[in-house]
């Protein structure tokens, strides 16, 4: 059980859960999840721990509002309320050193587990460049604490309400095409986001880490719900991942396997989620 | 001598139960285990004593029964075995203690499996096995168990009776390992499972769910910082192979541990009403042909598949699962395609199964098991109209722990290396059960759980 310690909306339908966890506050680096299960009849979900604080024993989930049980946690637990399992952490740490400059591209609540990676590597004396993608500028989360770990935020909306109009991949080309020196680009976000960046990215031969959100039971590599092929290996995203070249993941197969509970999923929301209609 | 049949087990009838998770087998009622009782001859030299793994009483335990004197039963079985309830249930007894069976050289061997889970069960119902009565005085001195397997459960009761402080880490948020997760309710209630945790806690067996060693504590750290004076590792074979076949990874493609997890451990055979959904196909196809197989077929089945196949690239002769099990899939309606191997999964434009092109096979020499190799037969392809596949090809160690317990020696397949004792390459770190051997049964993880629980107890002795 892990108590929440405070909770508040970012945006529409997206929340930061602050939650006392001391043991994994303790052991996780930048790039891990955690797995959690709100009550009894909950699914296994991974979070990536968007933020974390040793001392204070805490970390910070940031959740959207969804799918059944980030539904559930997002309109029904409070500051004081338990989760009653939060497992980890949970994958490979993010690769980490001094590559130069690096691209941190964050999509949507993307930018959550792209801050802790960001901050690491604005640390280890790289050059931060951020890149901030959000519908329209209501969406956007942690510009502050992005532009405080970055050398320079760039921020694009969809609808131009705030900072570029366009896409994500719009200056993250412009960058390459003007020859600027990038040596890595990472990019969480949508699937889709992911996707095309790293096709942005893929002609100009720009080494660039994507992180893989994907359906899990567990989480320790034990049901292989989560395989995504990357180059011509099938891989465990929970234990292999969640990060793998970008170049090299099979998004097609990613975005399929992604929509595997769909019609499932529309049965939940049709009597809204978790009503007590299908009691035995 | 009364020699001849075995008493038969009830169960639901075939019709009846591959359309619902109770248990198959009922069990024999009080009358039916003393009449199965009185069949056991006491050899003077019982060799069925010999096959079990753990070596229980066996004719000592009959005797008990056939008195009807279940407090001495269950105290003769839970000395040498301590989840009687859960190995009267899953263990291959026909290949151990009933394989050595005098009675099964003209007929029938005594049910000695039958009679475990009677006294078992009996005891639990009437509140006769908290027999704790033997246990040792503290010693002050503590041992981690990383896994709550077989394996695991078995090496924590056993330390606890010798009177050690012992805590069991799992990764999962339910302890039990393989029996929560795996094997279906059908064959093993999850309430026995619980039962049999409980007791281990009223031993003064800490359980710390939620905690994945290697991330949460490092091995070291649980020497160094948490004070433990020895640590058992029964991580168990939790890494699902795959074929590594086109189309393994299109939607309604499962291994066995998802869809076995997703059922048993997340309950989705409930869903809506629990929130893990499970995809259930009209013609599911399972690759494999061991118990876990069969536990995916049978499965499967109850969930309303109108046709499950079991495709295996063998015969019948060379398939691992239990013959009672094999029998129990075919009663319910599952087909066997033996000596079919599986070529590649083929899939729609929106990345869903739709069938699997299988080859016909031939046995030919013997391979490096012994077994009669399968050999494909040329032009015999063909596509078996499928939507839903479920791999059950077996399962590999899990590599999380090793990933930063560098120091800890492993074989080429990542399986733990140990010795007879489950002494590892690190002093004070035993291990035991699948993670050592490669997957293998619950019976003998439980067996090596107490020799490790024996060796550890020496190790400190001389510590």
């Amino acid at each position: 059980m892990a108590k929440i310690l405070s909770k508040s909306c970012l945006a529409p339908a997206v929340y930061e859960f602050l939650v006392d966890t001391p043991l994994i506050a303790h052991k996780c680096q930048p790039g891990q999840f955690v797995m959690i299960r709100t009550e009894e009849n909950s699914e296994r979900i991974p979070l990536t721990i968007a933020d974390f604080d040793r001392e204070k024993g805490t970390i910070t989930l940031i959740v959207q509002a969804v799918g059944n049980t980030t539904k559930h946690l997002c309109e029904t637990f409070e500051e004081g309320d338990d989760i009653l399992d939060v497992v980890g952490p949970l994958g490979r740490p993010s690769e980490m050193g001094k590559f130069g400059t690096v691209v941190c591209v964050g999509g949507g609540i993307g930018v959550a587990p792209v801050y802790p990676i960001a901050r690491a590597y604005h640390e280890l004396g790289n050059k931060v460049i951020s890149v901030i993608g959000a519908r329209n500028k209501d969406l956007i989360i942690w510009r502050d604490k992005m532009e405080a770990i970055s050398d320079e935020v760039i921020i694009t909306t969809d609808d131009g309400s705030e900072g570029h109009k366009g896409f994500v991949t719009d200056p993250v080309r412009e960058m390459l095409e003007k020859g600027e020196q990038v040596d890595l680009v990472l990019a969480i976000g949508p699937v889709i986001m992911m996707k095309n960046v790293a096709a942005t990215t893929k002609p100009f031969g720009t080494k660039t880490t994507v992180s893989l959100n994907t359906i899990m039971v567990d989480g320790t590599g034990m049901c292989g719900g989560c395989r995504v092929t990357v180059g011509d290996e099938t891989k465990f995203a929970c234990v292999d991942g969640p990060e793998f070249d970008g170049h090299k993941v099979d998004f097609a197969n990613l975005m399929q396997r992604q929509l595997m509970y769909k019609d499932q999923e529309s049965l939940e929301y049709s009597c809204g989620g978790h009503c007590k209609c299908v009691e035995e | 001598m009364r020699g001849g049949m075995r008493n038969p087990m009830p169960e639901q009838p075939a019709d009846v139960r591959n359309k619902n998770f109770k248990e198959v087998a009922l069990g024999y009622d009080m009358k039916t285990a003393v009449d199965e009782a009185e069949r056991c001859l006491h050899c003077p030299k019982p060799l069925c004593v010999t096959g079990c793994p753990v070596n229980v009483e066996i004719p000592n335990f009959i005797a008990a029964v056939k008195e009807g004197n279940m407090e001495e039963a269950i105290k003769i079985l839970k000395r040498k075995n301590s989840l009687p309830a859960v190995c009267g249930r899953v263990c291959p007894q026909e290949n151990q203690c009933e394989s050595k069976c005098v009675l099964g050289i003209k007929g029938q061997s005594v049910a000695i499996g039958r009679l475990e889970r009677f006294v078992a069960d009996y005891a639990r119902e009437h509140g006769l096995d908290n027999v704790d009565n033997e246990k040792a005085a503290p010693n002050g001195k503590k041992v981690a168990i990383v896994g709550s397997g077989p394996s695991g459960l078995t090496a924590a009761g056993d330390l606890a009776k010798m009177g050690y402080d012992v805590t069991i880490f799992e990764a999962l948020h339910a302890p039990g390992g393989v029996l929560m997760y795996g094997i279906p309710e059908f064959r093993l209630p999850k309430e026995i499972v619980q039962h049999e945790i409980d007791s281990l806690k009223k031993l003064g067996v800490k359980v710390m769910v939620d905690a994945v060693i290697g991330r949460v504590f490092t091995i070291q750290e649980l020497f160094e910082e948490e004070g433990f004076d020895a640590i058992y590792v029964g991580t168990g074979a939790g890494l699902p192979h795959f074929m590594n076949i086109e189309g393994e990874n299109l939607n309604g493609v499962y291994s066995a541990n998802e869809f076995l997890t997703r059922v048993n451990l997340m309950r989705a055979y409930q869903f809506p009403k629990v929130a893990t959904p499970v995809y259930v196909g009209k013609k599911v196809a399972v690759v494999g042909a061991g118990n876990v197989a069969m536990d995916a077929a049978r499965t499967a089945k109850r969930l309303g598949a109108e046709q499950v196949y079991i495709v295996y690239r063998r015969s019948e002769e060379e398939m691992p699962a239990r013959k009672e099990e094999i029998g129990h899939a075919r009663e319910e309606g599952i087909e066997l395609r033996l000596l079919n191997n599986p070529v590649r999964i083929l899939g729609n434009e929106k990345g869903w199964v739709t069938g699997m092109e299988c080859i016909k096979m031939e046995l030919g020499e013997p391979d490096a098991s012994g077994r009669r190799s399968p050999v494909a037969i040329k032009g015999s392809e063909y596509v078996l109209d499928v939507d839903m596949v479920v791999m059950a090809i077996g399962q590999g160690p899990n590599p999380l722990l090793k990933q930063t317990t560098h120091d800890l020696e492993t074989n080429k397949r990542g399986n733990i290396v140990a010795d007879e004792n489950g002494a590892t390459s690190i002093p004070g770190v035993f291990a035991g059960g699948d993670i050592v051997t490669g997957a293998a049964t619950v019976i003998s993880a439980m067996g090596a759980g107490k020799k490790a629980a024996h060796a550890i107890d020496e190790y400190l002795k001389n510590k």
